[in-house]
């Protein structure tokens, strides 16, 4: 197997799968196009595998506004405008104006990176036909100075999409895909443990529990996931809550306590305390 | 074997195409998933699916294709009765080789060192020099066709499992034929957002321009952008009652979904057919009720309007005036519905029935003539056609 083969680390649990993906982009050195519900721990991944990995992370976060010409490099046109108009000897170079992107930095990083494009699906729809070039052969074309830039290593690329756009076909078929699916009890409680080493068994299994049965109430706008658990767990410790305050508790019955960390919308609070209602009405 | 399997999932509309085909067998040749069925099959789907909604096909056909496959782990990890064995040692050992067991200790000692043997092969595999070494570029090689080769170091039940992962079909949620959450359905709206950036260039973009004047020199130039119109108009028109109770749920989904997507959205409720008033609150339908032909005038062509029901009724109430069954109307429905497609081209119609079924009932084929043929299923995939359609053509 080629170095540097990644299982999960300390504070990261990978699922078989997962490793499967990981390990495939690495050897292959093609992009990998991570998707999930969010908080499942997409964003995160770059940065286990890197470490795992012992490689630079390099993070291009993406918002509604960024271009794919931003992360190779820009021409800051401005700067050099006011430079020539303070008769600055600088601006004889253009190369001083050229300000190096995410993508140029990996591609320039002596030793072999991972590179986080986080959230693609955020920028215009273009965004991701506009890198096919660079991310297939790893080196664009600088017009300003008429040179090539070409990775000195194939960085590891991660992408992050948390589909609020379809990504175009041509994209795609250059990556390879993996979809972080909600995990089970059995991967929740080694997620757990590996963040919370000294937790008590039986606050572990009670808040397990709870949680797990919160995400089947029906009818909830945002389901919590792994990283709002984990807070609320935080919380949980910090506060001293007795396991016994969760035990017995359906989540139908009473509001857990501390669900400001889970439910994060007015109307699922609502939800619980009707359901909660109905419930001390039944039983009463 | 690989390459009908990739055809397979074409057939089972995955669309995959030549170069992730070469992927994997790149990828399988470097060795990235070894020996195992789970791992070949991980990697055929991080390689070859690039959507999870086609997980399940992918699941499926995998389950086909591989059918034989899975047998043979089957009969590999699994208990083999020693009956079995030692039938097929009777039968297939000459008198020599019977008579050598015996001075090897019996059938029970030679069980041991085989044994013994598969503990050592298994080490040897995970270290990978032997294993890897002879299956050779063949994937198939890679998880041993041959029982006799593969019978060893393969008895762990790791493919047992992996078998049942793709049998359980945990993606069926996905896939965007089948019905939909709000999830699925807001991802499938905003598609509609997209269009809120288009349109013709008439906004001065000042950061551009002053980039594009230094870049010029100092000489002015001027750039244009289109104007944002980042609120999409909606109005959406729901059945309520009667055939469309076995729907609630779904529509419900939608409601929530379109809700949580559009922000210039109104809604109206229809019985059946589009007639001279509809209503806001279902609980007062019969005492507050707005005439059609203020909503046609308040809100102009901009809006996009979107029609959810099943269209099943008797044909009368879309053909004739005084059809409906609610009340007497002056004008049939078909009048009503043309002024509402003239009023607003973008329209379309989602129904909650399954397509196959729309030819069997009359009125649904009369509702889709009336549309243009603009109705869609509601099914995610339909939601997304639907969505293109309003983005895209407007009625003649």
């Amino acid at each position: 197997m080629p170095q540097g083969r990644f299982e999960g680390t300390d504070t990261y649990i990978a699922t078989e799968d997962l490793m499967l993906a990981v390990n495939a982009a690495i050897t292959l050195e093609r992009p990998l196009l991570i998707k999930g519900e969010p908080g499942t721990g997409k964003t995160m991944l770059a940065e286990e595998v890197a470490r795992a990995i012992g490689a630079p992370l390099i993070q291009w976060h993406i918002k509604s506004i960024t271009k794919a010409s931003q992360g190779l490099y820009e021409y800051d046109a401005v700067a050099r405008l006011r430079d020539s108009q303070l008769g600055d000897g600088r601006v004889h170079d253009i190369r001083n104006y050229i300000v190096q992107g995410k993508l140029w930095e990996a591609f320039a990083s002596e030793t072999r990176p991972v590179l986080l494009i986080d959230e693609i699906d955020k920028a215009d729809i273009e965004f991701p036909n506009d890198l096919l070039q660079e991310l297939d052969r790893m080196e664009f074309y600088v017009y300003e100075t008429k040179e090539t830039i070409t990775a000195i290593h194939r960085p590891v690329i991660i992408i992050t999409s948390n589909n609020e756009k379809e990504l175009p076909d041509a994209f795609l078929r250059r990556c390879f895909f993996h979809y972080i699916r909600f995990p089970d009890t059995e991967t929740m409680t080694r997620i757990v443990g590996v963040h919370f080493p000294d937790l008590k068994k039986d606050l572990l299994k009670e808040s397990l529990e709870t949680f797990f049965e919160m995400r089947e109430v029906p009818g909830l706008k945002k389901k919590p996931s792994t990283s709002e658990l984990l807070d609320w767990i935080k919380l949980l410790v910090a506060e001293d809550i007795p396991p016994e305050t969760l035990r017995s508790k359906d989540a139908r019955e009473a509001i857990p306590p501390l669900y400001g960390a889970l439910l994060k919308n007015e109307q699922d609070v609502h939800l619980f305390e009707r359901l909660a209602f109905l419930h001390r009405r039944n039983a009463g | 074997m690989l390459v009908d399997f990739f055809f397979g999932l074409r057939r089972y509309h995955v669309p995959v195409a030549i170069t992730e085909y070469l992927t994997l067998l790149e990828a399988l040749e470097r060795r990235v998933a070894m020996l195992s069925v789970d791992d070949f099959y991980y990697l055929a789907r991080a390689a070859l699916v690039k959507d999870e909604r086609h997980f399940d096909r992918f699941d499926q056909c995998f389950g086909t294709y591989f059918k034989g496959m899975e047998e043979l782990f089957d009969a590999l990890h699994g208990e083999i009765p020693e009956e079995w064995l030692r039938r097929q040692a009777e039968l297939r050992l000459s008198e020599e080789e019977k008579a050598l067991i015996e001075a090897m200790g019996g059938f029970d000692k030679l069980m041991e060192e085989l044994r013994k043997r598969l503990e050592e092969q298994k080490g040897r595999h995970q270290g990978g020099n032997k294993w890897i070494g002879t299956a050779g570029k063949s994937p198939f090689g890679a998880y041993g066709y041959n029982p006799e080769g593969v019978r060893i170091g393969q008895h762990e039940s790791r493919h047992r499992r992996a078998v049942k992962v793709w049998d359980r079909r945990e993606f069926k949620n996905f896939d965007d034929t089948v019905e939909l959450g709000t999830r699925n359905m807001k991802v499938a709206l905003r598609k509609l957002r997209r269009f809120a950036r288009e349109g013709a260039e008439e906004e001065l973009d000042l950061d551009d321009t002053v980039r594009s004047t230094a870049r010029n020199g100092g000489l002015l130039d001027i750039r244009m952008v289109p104007e944002r119109h980042n609120a999409v108009k909606v109005l959406l028109f729901l059945d309520v009652g009667g055939s469309m109770d076995d729907h609630v749920k779904v529509c419900e989904e939608l409601f929530s979904a379109a809700r949580g997507e559009f922000k210039h959205l109104e809604y109206f409720y229809f019985h059946n057919f589009v007639y001279e008033t509809v209503w806001k609150d279902n609980r007062r339908r019969h005492s507050v009720r707005i005439p059609t032909m203020d909503v046609l005038h308040k809100y102009n062509a901009e809006h996009k309007a979107i029609f959810v029901g099943d269209a099943s009724m008797s044909p009368y109430e879309i053909a004739y005036p005084g059809g409906s069954v609610e009340h007497w109307n002056e004008e049939a429905g078909a009048v009503w519905m043309g002024r509402v497609l003239d009023a607003w081209p973008f329209a379309i119609w989602l129904n909650p029935k399954p397509e196959n079924i729309w030819g069997y009932t009359q009125s649904i084929e009369m509702t889709r003539e009336i549309m243009g043929s603009r109705m869609y299923p509601l099914t995610v995939e339909g939601l997304e056609k639907g969505m293109r359609e309003l983005r895209h053509r407007r009625a003649d």
